[in-house]
């Protein structure tokens, strides 16, 4: 399967996908469909500009200013674009937000819709028939997959993406992290704590 | 349709194993970066609503559906879609060879200038609608039992199962009649099934899975 950047593989030839591809970009691009210099800004878009630091920006905000985590509960969509974070599958954004009895997780069973102006792409997991098919049935399950462990009167709830309103969670501030700035804050929220998958990275061994 | 991609409750597809989110690339192979670009730029041409792009993906074969990667998926999909629009023909493709261009200002191109303009705007589906909701926030309501052949977005999963209207997101548009190229609007939910409801005593009683429903599927209990 992986023909990827591994140098010994370099001399195999272009898999079937590859060829096919290449075969609809070059037909679209003559035909004056597709701007080949779209394509590149649209890929540098996602790969390099949006993504889940967008997230944990709005996050780490969240937890240090309640008037900010106010109007996140009141308009999530309006709070999120105060950060600038707007546009394609975010257009209805609603936050979930976690608490020591209450534990949300983020599914689309149908596809794979997903937050993209505040997570970028979805990672390939997210996409995989396991995570769509067990998220709703066996969302314990799942999470000890994670290495997430809940109590057992911890309430868990998953919200299956079958519209376009798309859920945030908003992870449980770590332990010990009281006067952090939003910056020292960032790199505690993971991609996965805002699917529901994991907790919040914890504040030993961050930079404090 | 209940098609492969209603997933929701399915067993064996075995563990997730994820990758580790600190080393996993966005992108596995090279070509999956043309596979999504090219998806939204040929989206971007107007000529099909992102429902229609869904009906068309969980309408592949069902054991090339579950066989192929997500962006295959697209892929074939989007190979089907152009075709059916006229934008490429199958002899185009077998050929790999132009046969007929375009009429010259016969469809909005996305330039590179417009991309971030165009997305970090978005498609609002957001729509004001006549008729008062139904329901409210608070009621019980039935997912009906109902099988469309076409497109829609009731898992399985909650039919005929009751549940508690959480939220109201106000109108917006109808998946089911968009997939078929009507734009139109109705009230969508978030309804709340207990867990126990959907899946049985061994499900944790606490628990429980939010759905975003349409007025159409529902009804009083």
């Amino acid at each position: 399967m992986a023909h990827d950047h591994h140098g010994d593989e370099m001399t195999e030839p272009p898999s079937e996908m590859a060829l096919r591809v290449q075969a609809l970009e070059s037909l679209l691009v003559e035909k004056g469909l597709v701007d080949p210099k779209a394509l590149d800004v649209i890929v540098d878009r996602y790969e390099n500009r949006v993504g889940p630091r967008n997230g944990a920006h709005v996050v780490a905000r969240a937890w240090t200013d309640p008037d900010y985590l106010e109007r996140l509960r009141a308009d999530a969509t309006a709070a999120i674009a105060e950060l600038d974070y707007t546009g394609r599958q975010g257009e209805h954004m609603v936050v979930v937000e976690n608490g020591p009895k209450l534990h949300n997780l983020v599914v689309c069973t149908l596809c794979s819709c997903y937050p993209w102006p505040v997570l970028g792409l979805p990672p390939a997991w997210y996409k995989s028939s396991p995570y769509r098919s067990r998220a709703v049935i066996d969302p314990r399950g799942v999470l000890a997959e994670f290495g997430t462990m809940l109590d057992e009167d911890v309430e868990v709830k998953v919200w299956d993406s079958t519209s376009e309103v798309r859920f945030l969670v908003l992870p449980e501030r770590p332990e010990g992290t009281e006067g952090w700035t939003i910056e020292q804050l960032i790199p505690l929220v993971s991609r996965n704590s805002m699917i529901g998958v994991e907790k919040a990275r914890p504040a030993t061994g961050a930079a404090a | 349709m209940n098609g492969p991609h209603d997933m929701g409750g399915m067993h064996a597809f075995g563990a997730i194993n994820p990758e580790p989110e600190e080393s996993e690339p966005l992108f596995h192979e090279p070509w999956e970066r043309k596979a999504l670009a090219l998806t939204l730029a040929c989206g971007a041409l107007g000529q099909w609503s992102i429902d229609e792009a869904r009906s068309v993906r969980e309408s592949l074969d069902p054991a090339l559906y579950t066989s192929s990667s997500y962006y295959q998926k697209w892929v074939e999909a989007l190979t089907r879609q152009v075709v059916e629009k006229g934008l490429l023909t199958s002899e185009e493709l077998e050929t790999a060879t132009v046969r007929q261009m375009p009429e010259p200002g016969r469809y909005r191109v996305l330039n590179a200038e417009a991309v971030d303009k165009v997305y970090s705007a978005g498609g609002p589906t957001s729509m004001d609608i006549d008729n008062a909701p139904l329901f409210k926030v608070g009621d019980l309501v039935l997912a009906r039992n109902m099988n469309p052949i076409g497109h829609t977005r009731i898992p399985r999963y909650v039919r005929g199962h009751v549940g508690e209207i959480v939220l109201w997101h106000g109108g917006h548009v109808f998946a089911d009649d968009s997939a078929r190229g009507i734009r139109r609007g109705e009230h969508l939910y978030t309804v709340q099934f207990m867990a126990r409801d959907l899946w049985g005593p061994e499900a944790a009683a606490q628990d429980s899975v939010m759905v975003d429903l349409w007025e159409p599927y529902l009804e009083a209990p």
